[in-house]
């Protein structure tokens, strides 16, 4: 037990140490953990050789990572994947195994050992690669999907490799390992519902397995979920979630399937369902603390004596194959028609070797495919390979982004509109902005993070434009320095004050326009200088609330004074409490915000009580016939 | 017989007796059409086309309201505002509402004795409404004398309302089957119910 506590107290420490520290530098959060790894293995040797067994747990985060991003994901918009998802996917897993595979018989490697080499390198690794996608907001970025569907194809090519893998088994290897198969007996016992069943039968027991994912998630899923949602018990809910992920990996194993692809299915067919973001709050935090783990593991399993022993020749194999992997990756963009960023995030993002590389090695090994020494070698290169993404993403970031950028404003293709308003967002709220400028005559440029919005609005013969705005680049490249009006209506609360700050800082007088996700962030958009603060569901809500009036039989224009007194009010108060905001300041610990928030909750208080609400006075004094006082009025 | 459209403002429901109660027996009658405008457009969005196919399935049209500062409430002039348009109730091409009855019903706060050069309020009220009257002239419609219930205030407190009442509901049937005796309003001020030539029996 005191074991355990103690690895768990070193592993958290890691990384809650690690985590901000690499996110505050702009490192992002992978590499907090890949470093936190090495600092309390090869380093200080606070963590040993259970790291093995740790990281085969951890990489479940993986597969719960699927489930998300299936989640994510309407069946509809993988089915428009479909043939990126092969072609893509399938000549990205051939081109590479080949162009490695040729690489290592150079080097001196019998042909078998040199595929099972290649297979192995094909890999790339979904928890960096997805991790750092979603954590920079690229994940719907065309580089981004075309990387996610890589991935996913691998994902579903390590279920025949496994397969392949033990016919490439060496004569010699493979005796020597029966003289010591005896002690390792009974080790790798599985259960499985598949073995020693003939093919056909195998089929039909995988394919009714999936089935089992794709009916059960669709009919099976709501009525359960709905059952246990009455129960309103959060915890129960989060197991039931829990339970629905292992039980699908499970069958998935139990069939022999890829149980990362089972949940990412189970997630497709639930991304319509209600629970949906239930599912995801539920999952979440567990998929990061996992994943997080299988990090650190990563850090801490690196050999470093073996790794300083060969150091030349281990740091020339990693990059040899990153420059390869890159290469088939960059070509395949070519094919593929990924354009400007887009086709470098995807060539960068995917050249290392991943964490299906560490299983698929110690299968070789097992199998006598590929000899220990030689594996020991190659799981450095592994875990170098995704040692050194995190920086390949910076340099991403910080080399060559800028230079496309640059490139592309001053080519003026890209964004060869310098409208006078910029719309950040096209989704249901700037659309509409969108739409009321343009049909009035205003030139806009839009920007979106969706690469699906983006092309359906050019197919509407709107000027849209790929990108996350909040990047200062992308924002000038849209022509913030000329424009007169910017429009900020993305759905992101850090983003939208981001935006509102930089476009402030660097134009005094345009006009910005800000939507605002609740009263609290009115608060902080004031103070980021925005000029007109929207709250998205703000006046929505006022009209439902009039519409409620009128259904209570209140006359609709005297529903509609009520309406614009509540407005009124409401707007008097967040004027008020945002002068009292200070953004640096927690806004519980800000004496003079508590008060006046306190003077306003005790305000409603007084109304609600049957004292007469101040808002009221208004109406009531309106039309107010001769000779009377507005107290006369019963109500 | 006619088809006659009331349009009734008033903006607040809540104090009003005299108009709520006009406002059902001109709702209870065949072939009058009873429009609260500032039910339809509480936030003063008046449909013009959608008003011109209602006036143009109507053939009188009535302005029911209280006096607001010696004037029709604001959606009243907001309505004439829009939907009179140049070429359709006026100018040239502007004769869809020629020889469309136009009666405006008003109830006044004060006495009649205010509404007076020697009075409280030094005009009569059919100077107060006179620019109702010339924008029925320039429209060609026939204008017709107000129907004036005056102290509406202090009506509901005794007979006057009921009186007044009944007499509203036998001018909209007489508006409505043409029995109303438009000679004999050239040398009247205001219609009332003491006040009001009907013609005795059908004139079809």
């Amino acid at each position: 037990m005191s074991t355990f506590l103690f690895q768990a107290f070193v592993y958290l420490t890691a990384a809650v140490i690690a985590v901000p520290v690499a996110k505050r530098l702009g490192l992002g959060s992978v590499l907090g953990y890949l470093i936190a790894g090495i600092v309390i293995g090869p380093l200080i040797g606070l963590v040993g050789a259970e790291t093995r067994d740790i990281q085969h747990f951890a990489e479940f985060g993986v597969v719960m990572m699927l489930f998300l991003v299936g989640l994510e994901l309407e069946p509809r918009s993988l089915w428009a994947m479909r043939h990126r998802l092969i072609g893509l996917g399938g000549l990205q897993v051939g081109m590479t195994t080949t162009a490695i595979g040729a690489a290592a018989f150079a080097m001196g490697q019998p042909w078998s050992v040199a595929l099972a080499i290649g297979l192995v390198f094909s890999l790339s690794s979904t928890a960096i690669v997805l991790q750092t996608l979603n954590e920079k907001g690229l994940m719907k970025s065309d580089g981004g999907q075309a990387g996610f569907s890589v991935l996913l194809f691998q994902d579903i090519a390590v279920i025949p490799m496994l397969a392949l893998i033990p016919l490439l088994a060496l004569p010699e290897l493979v005796e020597l390992l029966s003289h010591s198969a005896d002690h390792a007996g009974g080790h790798g016992e599985q259960i499985s519902l598949i073995d020693g069943l003939p093919g056909w039968q195998v089929a039909i027991v995988t394919l009714l397995a999936v089935a089992t994912v794709v009916v059960g998630g669709h009919y099976l899923s709501r009525p359960l979920f709905r059952f246990i949602a009455t129960a309103k018990l959060r915890e129960v809910f989060t197991a039931a979630a829990l339970l629905l992920v292992i039980g699908i990996a499970l069958l998935m194993t139990l069939v022999g399937l890829s149980p990362a692809l089972g949940t990412f299915l189970a997630g497709v067919v639930l991304a319509n369902s209600e629970f949906r973001h239930e599912l995801e709050s539920d999952i979440d935090p567990f998929k990061g603390l996992l994943l997080g783990l299988f990090f650190i593991t990563v850090g801490a399993g690196i050999n470093f004596v073996a790794l300083i022993d060969g150091f030349g020749t281990i740091i020339a194999l990693t990059l040899g194959l990153m420059l390869v992997k890159g290469l088939v990756l960059l070509s395949l963009s070519f094919v593929f028609k990924l354009g400007g960023s887009d086709r470098w995030l995807f060539a960068l993002g995917l050249a290392q070797a991943g964490e299906f590389g560490f299983v698929l090695l110690s299968f070789t090994v097992q199998n006598g495919v590929i000899p220990q020494a030689v594996s020991e070698t190659l799981l450095l290169v592994v875990a170098l390979s995704m040692l050194l993404t995190p920086l390949v993403f910076i340099c991403f970031d910080r080399l060559i982004l800028p230079r496309i950028n640059a490139r592309q404003s001053r080519e003026a293709d890209m964004i060869d509109e310098k409208g006078t308003v910029i719309i950040a967002g096209t989704g249901r709220f700037g659309q509409i902005v969108n739409r009321m400028l343009r049909g009035n005559g205003y030139e806009t440029v839009v920007l979106d993070l969706s690469a699906e919005t983006v092309s359906l609005m050019s197919v509407f013969g709107i000027k849209a434009f790929y990108g996350d705005a909040s990047r200062p680049d992308l924002l000038h490249a849209a022509g913030l320095a000329e424009a007169r009006m910017l429009v900020v209506a993305i759905d992101d609360k850090e983003r939208t004050v981001e935006i509102v700050k930089h476009a402030r800082r660097d134009r005094p007088d345009i006009h910005i326009v800000a939507r605002a996700h609740d009263r609290t962030q009115v608060y902080s958009l004031y103070a980021a200088g925005a000029n007109d603060i929207i709250r998205e569901t703000f006046d929505s809500a006022v009209r439902a609330g009039r519409s409620a009036l009128e259904g209570f039989g209140i006359h609709p224009y005297e529903a509609e004074k009520i309406a614009t007194a509540f407005v009124a009010g409401d707007q008097r108060m967040i004027r008020d409490m945002a002068d009292a905001y200070d953004p640096d300041i927690l806004p519980h610990e800000n004496q003079e915000w508590v008060k006046k928030a306190r003077e306003y909750s005790e305000a409603t208080g007084v109304a609600m009580a049957g004292v007469r609400n101040p808002d009221r006075s208004a109406i009531d004094r309106a039309w107010m016939p001769p000779g009377k006082r507005p107290e006369e009025e019963p109500g | 017989m006619r088809k006659v459209l009331v349009l009734f403002a008033h903006p607040a429901h809540r104090h009003s007796v005299v108009n709520n109660a006009m406002g059902k027996v001109a709702q209870g009658l065949d072939n009058v059409t009873f429009a609260d405008l500032y039910g339809e457009y509480p936030r003063m969005k008046i449909d013009i086309d959608r008003e011109q196919v209602r006036l143009a399935e109507h053939d009188a049209l009535v302005f029911q309201f209280p006096l607001m500062w010696y004037s029709t409430p604001s959606i009243l002039k907001e309505w004439q505002d829009l939907v009179l348009e140049y070429g359709y109730a006026y100018g040239e091409g502007g004769d869809r509402l020629k020889d469309m009855p136009f009666l405006p019903v008003v109830s006044a706060g004060g006495p009649q004795t205010a509404y007076h050069p020697d009075g409280f309020n030094n005009f009569d009220l059919r100077t107060f409404l006179a620019p109702l009257e010339q924008t029925a002239n320039l429209c060609k419609m026939r204008f017709m004398p107000p129907f004036v219930l005056f102290g509406a205030l202090k009506a509901p407190g005794d007979t006057r309302l009921e009186t007044h009442l009944g007499a509203y509901r036998d001018l909209l049937i007489a508006l409505r089957d043409e029995t109303f005796d438009f000679d004999k309003t050239s040398e009247m001020d205001e219609l009332a119910h003491d006040r009001l030539p009907i013609r005795k029996g059908a004139r079809r």
